[in-house]
C-alpha cells in the first residue's frame, strides 16, 4: 500500500540520517542519543523518527538531544526538553496519562473481555447438549417405571 | 492516432457497461434466489464473466495509454514519462489513485468470475446470492471510479511529455507489491460475500465452510506475499534497512492479514466440527471490513494527514459511505440472523477447538490493538484537540505480547486432539522441541554481545514453533514412521510449513533487531575501515548515467580476514523530471547476515559519508513469509480436491433428495 503518490510525496528520500559529524565521541552518550532519537518523531516527516530522517529539523533535534546529553541531562530530561520545544507530537510513544490511558488499556481490556467470552463459550460447548441425559421429568418417569 | 484514441474511449465505455452489468448482477440473482426462479439465479454466472471481461478491457485500455505514452490522457501525463523503462510504464498504471482503484475492481470482478467458474458445485441459490453480493461491492466501487476518480479523462492540448512516476515507485519490489496486496484485500470480499449470502439464507454448515476456506486461504496468501514484498522493498530502498514502520498504511494491510489468519482457523472449526459458526461469519465480515477501512485510510489520506483529507474530501467521504453501508448492513443482518446459526459440535476445555478459540482471541485482539493505535491520533485530534503521534515504540510494546503468547501456545494447540485433548500427552510429545528451544536460546544468550533479552527470547519462540511444527508432522505419521511422512495429506504439510514460516520470521525479526551492527563515518577515497568482522574499502565514487536518472556510484570492497567477500556498488540517484533523489543501498545477501552499504554526500573536508550495517538473519524475515504463503498454497492444492470431492458428494445427495 505504499504505492501512493500522495503518501510518497511526504515520504523521505532517505539519504543519510545521522551524519558522521553529529556522532558524539563518547560511545555511551552516543548510544543513549540513538536510543532517545528512535522515540522522537521528525515533525515534518511521515511517521519517521529523527534517527531515520534526513530532514533539517530532524538534524536540529538530533543535535539538541546530543547537546542536552553532553550537558548531563537524564534521558527523561532530554525528552522533556524536546517536547517542550516541539510539542507532544514528537513523542512516538504516547504518554500513558489522561485520555491516552484509553489507548494503552484498549488492548488489555479487550483481551480480558475476549478471554471471558471465549471461556464462557467454550464452557458452554463443553457442557453442551448431552443427548443421553434425561430431564427431571423423564427421570421421574424412569424411576416410576423401574419401581414397578 | 485515431485507433489509439478509440481504445481509451472504448475502455471508458466498457467501464460504464461493467457498471450496468454489476447493477443487474446485484438485483436479478438476488430476486431470483428469493423467489426460487431458476433462470434469474442462473443469470449471475454469465454476468460475472461479462463484468470481468469488460473491466479487463477498460484496464487494458488504460495500460495501453501508459505503454504508448499517450499524454493526452491526464492520468498518463501526471504519472508517466516517455523515457521510463516499459516495465515501469506498465506498473505506473497502478502507481496512482485512479489506476489503483481500477486494479481494485478488476481483481474484485476477477474473483467474482472465478467463483462463477469454479463454483459449479455450489447450490444454485447460494451461488446466486454470493455473486450478487460480490457484484454489489462492484457497483459501489465502479460508481466511485466513474464519478470521483475517472482514469479516462483527457487533456485538450496534450503536453509533450509527462511528469514521471515517483522514482521510489520505479522498482521491481514495489511494482508488484500493490497487485498482491489488492489480491489479498479484495480476495477477502469473497469470504464477505459468502458470509452475507449465508446470513440471507440463514444457514451455515460444514459445506459452507469448505467453500469459504479456499478463498480466504488464497486471500491470506496474497496478503502475506504483498506485505512481505512491501517490507522487503522498504528494507533495501529506504536506505537504512528498516523493514516495518507501523505506518498507518502498513497497518491498513496488517489488520486484514491478522483477521484473515483468524478466519482461516475458525473456518476449520466450522468445517470439521460445526461450531463457532456465528463467530466465523462475523470474522468474515470484519476481515473485509478492515480491507475496506484500509482502502479508506490509504485512499483518503485521512490518517496520514488530516489536511490531505480536507483538500479533497469527496473521495474519502465516498469510501467512508461505502464502508458504512457494507459493514453496517452486514452487521445488521448478522444481528438479525446470527441466532439462527446453531452450533452442533461439543468440545472440552482442553481441545483443538478451544485452542483455536484462543488463537482467534489473540489474533483478533492484536488486530484491535493495531486498529486503536492507528486511529488514535485522529480521535485525539478530533475529540480532544491534541496533536499527538502513535509510532513504532507503542506498537512494539502493545502488540508484541500477543504474538509472544500466540507463539507459546501455537505448538501445543496444534497438537491437541479434536473434541477432547490430552494436555500432558501433547506436552510430552513436544519435550524435544522445548529442549531444543531452550538450548538454542542459551546459545543466543552466550553469543550475543549486548546481552539483550530479545535475542534469546526470540530464538526460543522461533525454534519452539519450528520444532513444534516438525513434531506435529511426525505425530501425524503415527507408528509407521518416516515412510508415511511423504504420503501425509498436503493440508498437513501446509499447516506445518506455514507454522514453521511464522517461527522463521520471528527468529529473523528478533535476531536482526538484537544483533544489528551499524557504522557511520566519513571515508576518504581509498580508505579502509573495520565494521564487525569485515573490512571495507571505499575504492572510488563515479558519476554514472542511467536511463532516466543520474547516478553517483561508489565502489566498495568488503573483505574478511583478507579474503574478498563482496564488491558492492551503492548508489545515489537523482531523477531530474521528478526532481527527486533516491538512495540505492548495496546489499550482499547471506543466509546468516546481510552486509548493507549506503553512500552519502561528499563531505566538506573531503571524502564521502558512508553508512554500513551488518544485518544478521535479515532474509529470514521474508523467507518466513514465503514459507507461510507456500504452506497456504500447499494446503490450497489439497483443499481444492477435497472441496470438489465434498461438494460433488453433497450435490449428488441433493439431487437424490429431490
Amino acid at each position: 500500500m505504499r504505492a501512493l503518490l500522495f503518501a510518497l510525496l511526504l515520504w523521505p528520500t532517505a539519504l543519510l540520517a545521522v551524519e558522521p559529524d553529529e556522532v558524539l565521541s563518547d560511545p555511551g552518550l552516543e548510544a543513549r542519543a540513538r536510543e532517545i532519537s528512535t522515540g522522537l518523531r521528525c515533525p515534518v516527516c511521515r511517521n519517521e523518527s529523527i534517527d531515520e530522517s534526513h530532514a533539517q529539523v530532524a538534524r536540529d533535534i538530533r543535535l539538541l538531544v546530543r547537546e542536552r546529553l553532553e550537558a548531563g541531562d537524564s534521558d527523561n530530561q532530554v525528552q522533556a526538553a524536546v517536547v517542550a520545544r516541539y510539542g507532544e507530537y514528537v513523542l512516538l510513544r504516547p504518554t500513558a496519562e489522561g485520555a491516552n490511558l484509553l489507548l494503552w488499556l484498549a488492548g488489555p481490556a479487550m483481551l480480558v473481555a475476549g478471554l471471558g467470552i471465549g471461556w464462557a463459550v467454550v464452557r458452554g460447548r463443553s457442557r453442551g447438549p448431552e443427548p443421553e441425559s434425561l430431564t427431571a421429568d423423564e427421570k421421574a418417569r424412569l424411576e416410576d417405571l423401574l419401581r414397578h | 492516432m485515431y485507433m489509439r484514441n478509440m481504445i481509451v474511449e472504448l475502455g471508458h465505455f466498457a467501464l460504464i457497461l461493467a457498471f450496468g452489468t454489476a447493477l443487474l448482477q446485484t438485483v436479478v440473482p438476488l430476486v431470483g434466489a428469493q423467489k426460487g426462479w431458476r433462470g434469474w439465479m442462473e443469470m449471475a454466472t454469465p454476468a460475472a464473466t461479462a463484468q470481468f471481461l469488460l473491466i479487463a478491457f477498460a484496464f487494458g485500455a488504460v495500460s495501453w495509454a501508459f505503454l504508448t505514452s499517450d499524454f493526452s490522457v491526464l492520468l498518463v501525463y501526471e504519472n508517466s514519462h516517455s523515457a521510463k523503462p516499459w516495465l515501469y510504464k506498465l506498473t505506473g498504471v497502478w502507481g496512482n489513485h485512479e489506476g489503483s482503484m481500477l486494479l481494485w475492481v478488476l481483481i474484485l470482478s476477477a474473483f467474482g468470475a472465478a467463483a462463477a467458474m469454479f463454483g459449479t458445485n455450489l447450490p444454485l441459490p447460494l451461488k446466486a446470492r454470493v455473486l450478487a453480493v460480490q457484484a454489489s461491492i462492484g457497483v459501489a466501487f465502479l460508481a466511485f471510479i466513474l464519478f470521483t476518480s475517472n482514469p479516462f479523462l483527457r487533456i485538450e492540448v496534450p503536453p509533450m511529455d509527462g511528469r514521471d512516476l515517483n522514482p521510489l515507485l520505479q522498482d521491481p519490489g514495489l511494482a508488484f507489491h500493490p497487485p498482491f496486496l489488492y489480491l489479498g484485500y479484495v480476495g477477502l470480499s469473497m469470504s464477505f460475500s459468502f458470509a452475507v449470502a449465508a446470513l440471507i439464507e440463514g444457514r451455515v454448515d460444514a459445506a459452507w465452510a469448505r467453500w469459504v476456506r479456499p478463498w480466504t486461504l488464497a486471500a491470506w496468501m496474497f496478503l502475506t506475499v504483498g506485505i512481505a514484498l512491501g517490507s522487503w522493498w522498504a528494507y533495501y530502498e529506504l536506505g537504512w534497512g528498516g523493514f516495518w514502520f507501523w505506518d498507518p498504511v502498513e497497518n491498513a494491510s496488517f489488520m486484514p492479514w491478522l483477521l484473515a489468519a483468524a478466519l482461516l482457523h475458525s473456518a476449520i472449526v466450522v468445517e470439521k466440527r460445526e461450531s463457532l459458526k456465528s463467530w466465523t461469519v462475523l470474522l468474515a465480515i470484519l476481515a473485509f471490513g478492515f480491507s475496506l477501512l484500509g482502502t479508506f485510510i490509504v485512499r483518503s489520506g485521512v490518517i496520514t494527514s488530516v489536511h490531505a483529507f480536507a483538500m479533497d474530501p469527496a473521495r474519502g467521504v465516498a469510501i467512508l459511505i461505502v464502508l458504512a453501508l457494507f459493514v453496517g448492513g452486514a452487521l445488521t443482518l448478522f444481528a438479525a440472523r446470527a441466532t439462527a446459526l446453531e452450533a452442533k459440535g461439543v468440545f472440552g476445555m482442553v481441545s483443538r477447538e478451544a485452542a483455536l478459540v484462543l488463537n482467534n482471541i489473540l489474533l483478533a485482539v492484536a488486530a484491535f490493538v493495531v486498529f486503536v493505535g492507528t486511529i488514535w491520533p485522529l480521535v485525539a485530534q478530533m475529540l480532544l484537540g491534541r496533536v499527538l503521534s502513535v509510532g513504532a515504540p507503542f506498537f512494539e510494546a502493545a502488540f508484541t505480547p500477543f504474538m509472544v503468547v500466540l507463539a507459546i501456545v501455537l505448538p501445543v494447540g496444534s497438537l491437541l486432539a479434536w473434541k477432547r485433548g490430552d494436555l500432558t500427552r501433547s506436552l510430552r510429545a513436544l519435550l524435544p522441541a522445548l529442549i531444543l528451544a531452550f538450548a538454542l536460546a542459551a546459545l543466543a544468550w552466550t553469543v550475543g554481545t549486548g546481552r539483550s533479552i530479545l535475542a534469546p527470547v526470540g530464538t526460543a519462540l522461533g525454534v519452539w514453533i519450528i520444532a513444534g511444527a516438525a513434531v506435529d508432522l511426525w505425530q501425524r505419521t503415527g507408528t509407521s514412521g518416516a515412510s508415511r511422512l511423504l504420503r501425509l495429506p498436503r493440508a498437513d504439510w501446509g499447516k506445518a510449513i506455514s507454522h514453521a514460516g511464522l517461527g522463521v520470521t520471528i527468529l529473523g525479526i528478533s535476531l536482526l533487531m538484537a544483533w544489528q551492527e551499524e557504522d557511520i563515518r566519513t571515508a576518504a577515497l581509498g580508505e579502509s575501515f573495520q565494521v564487525g568482522a569485515y573490512e571495507l574499502t571505499l575504492n572510488s565514487v563515479d558519476e554514472v548515467p542511467g536511463p532516466n536518472y543520474r547516478s553517483l556510484m561508489a565502489d566498495v570492497t568488503v573483505t574478511r580476514d583478507g579474503a574478498q567477500v563482496a564488491r558492492l556498488h551503492p548508489e545515489k540517484r537523482f531523477y531530474p523530471v521528478a526532481a527527486m533523489p533516491t538512495t540505492e543501498a548495496a546489499i550482499q545477501n547471506g543466509v546468516l547476515r546481510d552486509i548493507y552499504v549506503v553512500i552519502g554526500d561528499a563531505q566538506e573536508g573531503g571524502g564521502y559519508a558512508v553508512r554500513t550495517y551488518i544485518k544478521p538473519f535479515a532474509n529470514w524475515i521474508w523467507g518466513g513469509a514465503i514459507l507461510m504463503a507456500l504452506g497456504g498454497l500447499m494446503s490450497l492444492s489439497d483443499r481444492r480436491l477435497r472441496v470438489a470431492a465434498g461438494a460433488a458428494r453433497l450435490s449428488r445427495a441433493a439431487v437424490a433428495a429431490e
